[in-house]
């Protein structure tokens, strides 16, 4: 019994030191992509193209997931407002869930899954192939020719991606409460101008985004660079992507949103 | 200097706490192809990797051109690298690019060449090992035998002094191996080139190098002329060149004797 | 994939992108209305501001003419102080009054103003001398039960 308490505390430990060291690590590494992002203003043909596999491979995923959650939004929300007799604050309800929550976050969610998940294994096959050790060979820094311009093309496509959701979900609640339910289409749209504030609601939920972009990119990136060169290594490496930037993006939110809409 | 390209001396390596290289002398004439063999493990990858600098020797010196790589920093390391070209045990050819923009890697990174100049020098690397009809295809469409071979010229791309191949040979069939072999020591005469060749395929490797270098438990156990290793009577050479499978590399990893093993001696 | 189709892409999702963005911020919040344009502020002081926020609107006959900018406390007056930060183009009376309502029976509470009849106008830095605060909704019911208990008791026929 004594032996498996030690056991289970030397476990603690480790997990512990392991933990830390991979915050230091990744921070570093996040780092040192800052540092070797000059290459991305020079060649801007390398990020559009990460862009590209970021950003518009992840468009249909984004739209049809933001049009469903914002026509659930519509229907849930309907029923629960007209309880009160408030059917015309269903625009608001809609639309500050979506600008301030469920855009930023859900979007952040399903990038870490397709774009992230796809980084990973990218990157881990680079490395296992040798191709990452054939650059360094070649006197080309990876961290510049093949990270930086990743992450540029990943933090630049996050927002975007988060605001097409958040748009695509106000219109599916548009079409759920207005044109199929009935709502009143100008109380629709005018208590939520009234209600939603460009720069409370709008401007920090692109800001939230943002952050979730940097995290995502920067977990997906450093867990393909640390990945074992082996089927099994880049498979778990990917697995790992999607549940710590998932777990980071939660936790992030929470922190984001009691600092940003304490004061209202 | 007496020629020399790369020049080795005394050369330890120790991964932590394990020995892997324990005192290497080893030279490669300019214009020479020099390979270096041994059975699976015996230090010629880590070699490798010192050469071109991956990592840092524990103690002696290695010379490329006359720099003593282990003193170089991340300039002086990435300057001498591009007058290197190496060929990967499976070519490590970058997946998400065509066979020409592979071989034009180099270039567009490391010059300001326009376009046009470097269409001309890709193709012109791409006849060289013979596949100039296949620059528009992308690299998932290769056998292995060409993979290595777009390896090759990408390796040449920047006409380096140098060229490391770690076991080009691995894996390839008698043909392509025969092509591989022959390429390897007419870039090497054409392009004044040095080559030193990490492989243990010894019958491929016999037939066109100019020095051979045995290496095992970390040491130079025999060196020579193709000639004179042929000839040698040196029981790891001969076990090594003939493939047997017992002589001084046992075939039995080290253990206890057999019958106490089975728990057969008190019975 | 060729170099021109993928610009062609990257280029419509940036434009996507920034659209539902303009979007976002002119059709659904409320950007261009006070954040940008100029604005004087005057104070007003409430016995009781009931549940009013900072940036609830301010509005003179239903139409929107500026923001609650700062609610404060004197501690003097035992008063809450409200800054409104009015539009520059909406010129009030300086003998203007400033009541707090609500929009529907429990939506948000919104100050209106109701315009005096003075020549002068009111200026930066003015204090609402006419104000009306907070129509409680517990002091409402209660007297509502007040009066109701008062009434003579339905007269038999």
């Amino acid at each position: 019994m004594p032996e498996r308490v030690i056991g289970g505390f030397r476990k603690i430990g480790h997990r512990t030191i392991d933990g830390v060291w991979r915050m230091g690590v990744s921070t570093r590494f996040f780092l040192l992509t800052l540092m070797h992002s000059g290459i991305c203003l020079r060649r801007p043909q390398l990020v559009i193209r990460e862009i590209f596999s970021a950003g518009v491979l992840s468009l249909i995923i984004i739209i049809v997931s933001g049009l469903f959650v914002g026509m659930v939004l519509g229907l849930q929300g309907y029923e629960t407002l007209q309880t009160y007799g408030s059917e015309e604050a269903l625009g608001i309800l809609v639309a500050l869930s979506l600008v301030r929550e469920l855009g930023p976050v859900v979007a952040a969610l399903l990038f870490a899954s397709r774009a992230g998940s796809a980084i990973t294994a990218e990157i881990g096959l680079m490395k296992a192939t040798e191709q990452i050790a054939a650059m360094e060979m070649m006197a080309v820094d990876p961290i510049a020719r093949v990270v930086a311009p990743r992450f540029w093309g990943a933090v630049i496509s996050m927002p975007l991606l988060a605001a097409l959701f958040s748009a695509m979900g106000i219109f599916g609640g548009y079409l759920v409460g207005v044109v199929m339910i009935g709502v009143d289409d100008g109380a629709f749209w005018s208590q939520m101008q009234s209600a939603v504030d460009f720069r409370e609601d709008i401007l920090n939920g692109v800001i939230k985004s943002v952050v979730f972009g940097v995290a995502v990119t920067v977990v997906a990136l450093f867990e393909g660079y640390d990945a074992p060169p082996t089927a099994e290594g880049v498979s778990r490496a990917t697995t790992r992507t999607v549940v710590t930037s998932s777990l980071a993006i939660l936790a992030l939110d929470f922190v984001l949103t009691a600092l940003m809409f304490r004061g209202v | 200097m007496s020629g020399n390209l790369v020049e080795i001396q005394g050369l330890h390596f120790a991964y932590g706490k394990r020995p892997i290289l324990k005192g290497i002398d080893l030279s490669a004439r300019k214009g020479q192809v020099v390979a270096i063999m041994g059975n699976s493990g015996c230090g010629k990858t880590t070699l490798f990797r010192l050469i071109s600098g991956a990592v840092k020797a524990t103690q002696g010196t290695l010379k490329v051109d006359g720099l003593n790589v282990g003193d170089l920093d991340q300039d002086g390391l990435y300057q001498l690298r591009r007058r290197m070209g190496v060929l990967f045990q499976f070519g490590a050819l970058f997946t998400d690019m065509s066979v020409f923009d592979n071989v034009a890697f180099q270039m567009r990174e490391h010059t300001d060449l326009p376009e046009a100049m470097i269409r001309d020098l890709v193709l012109m690397k791409l006849n060289a090992v013979g596949l100039r009809g296949a620059h528009d295809l992308m690299t998932s469409e290769l056998s292995g035998g060409m993979a290595r071979r777009v390896a090759l010229a990408r390796a040449i791309a920047l006409d380096p002094m140098l060229i490391l191949y770690d076991e080009p040979f691995a894996g390839l069939d008698p043909i392509s191996l025969g092509v591989i072999g022959n390429l390897i020591r007419r870039l090497t005469d054409t392009l004044g080139l040095t080559s030193i060749v990490v492989t243990h395929d010894v019958q491929e490797s016999l037939k066109m190098v100019d020095y051979v270098y045995f290496i095992s438990e970390g040491m130079v156990e025999a060196q020579g002329t193709p000639a004179e290793i042929k000839a040698s009577g040196l029981p790891f050479v001969h076990q090594f060149v003939h493939g047997e499978e017992d002589g001084p590399v046992l075939f039995h990893y080290p253990a206890d004797p057999y019958p106490a093993d089975l728990r057969l001696s008190h019975a | 994939m060729e170099r021109t189709t993928l610009d062609l892409w990257v280029g419509l999702f940036v434009v996507a992108g920034i659209a539902a963005l303009v979007f976002l911020a002119m059709k659904v919040g409320n950007i261009g209305t006070f954040d940008t344009a100029k604005t004087y502020s005057v104070t007003a002081k409430f016995g009781n501001i009931g549940g009013l926020k900072v940036r609830a609107p301010v509005k003179s006959a239903g139409v929107v003419v500026g923001r609650v900018g700062e609610i404060r406390f004197n501690t003097q007056a035992y008063q809450a102080e409200v800054v409104l930060n009015i539009g520059n183009q909406f010129k009030f009376p300086i003998d203007t009054g400033a009541s707090i309502m609500t929009s529907g029976l429990l939506g948000e509470q919104y100050i209106a103003l109701e315009a005096g009849a003075e020549e002068k106008m009111l200026a930066q830095g003015d204090v609402l001398k006419i104000t009306q605060g907070a129509v409680v909704l517990e002091n409402l019911i209660g007297q509502f039960l007040y009066n109701k208990a008062d009434e003579p008791t339905t007269p038999a026929k």
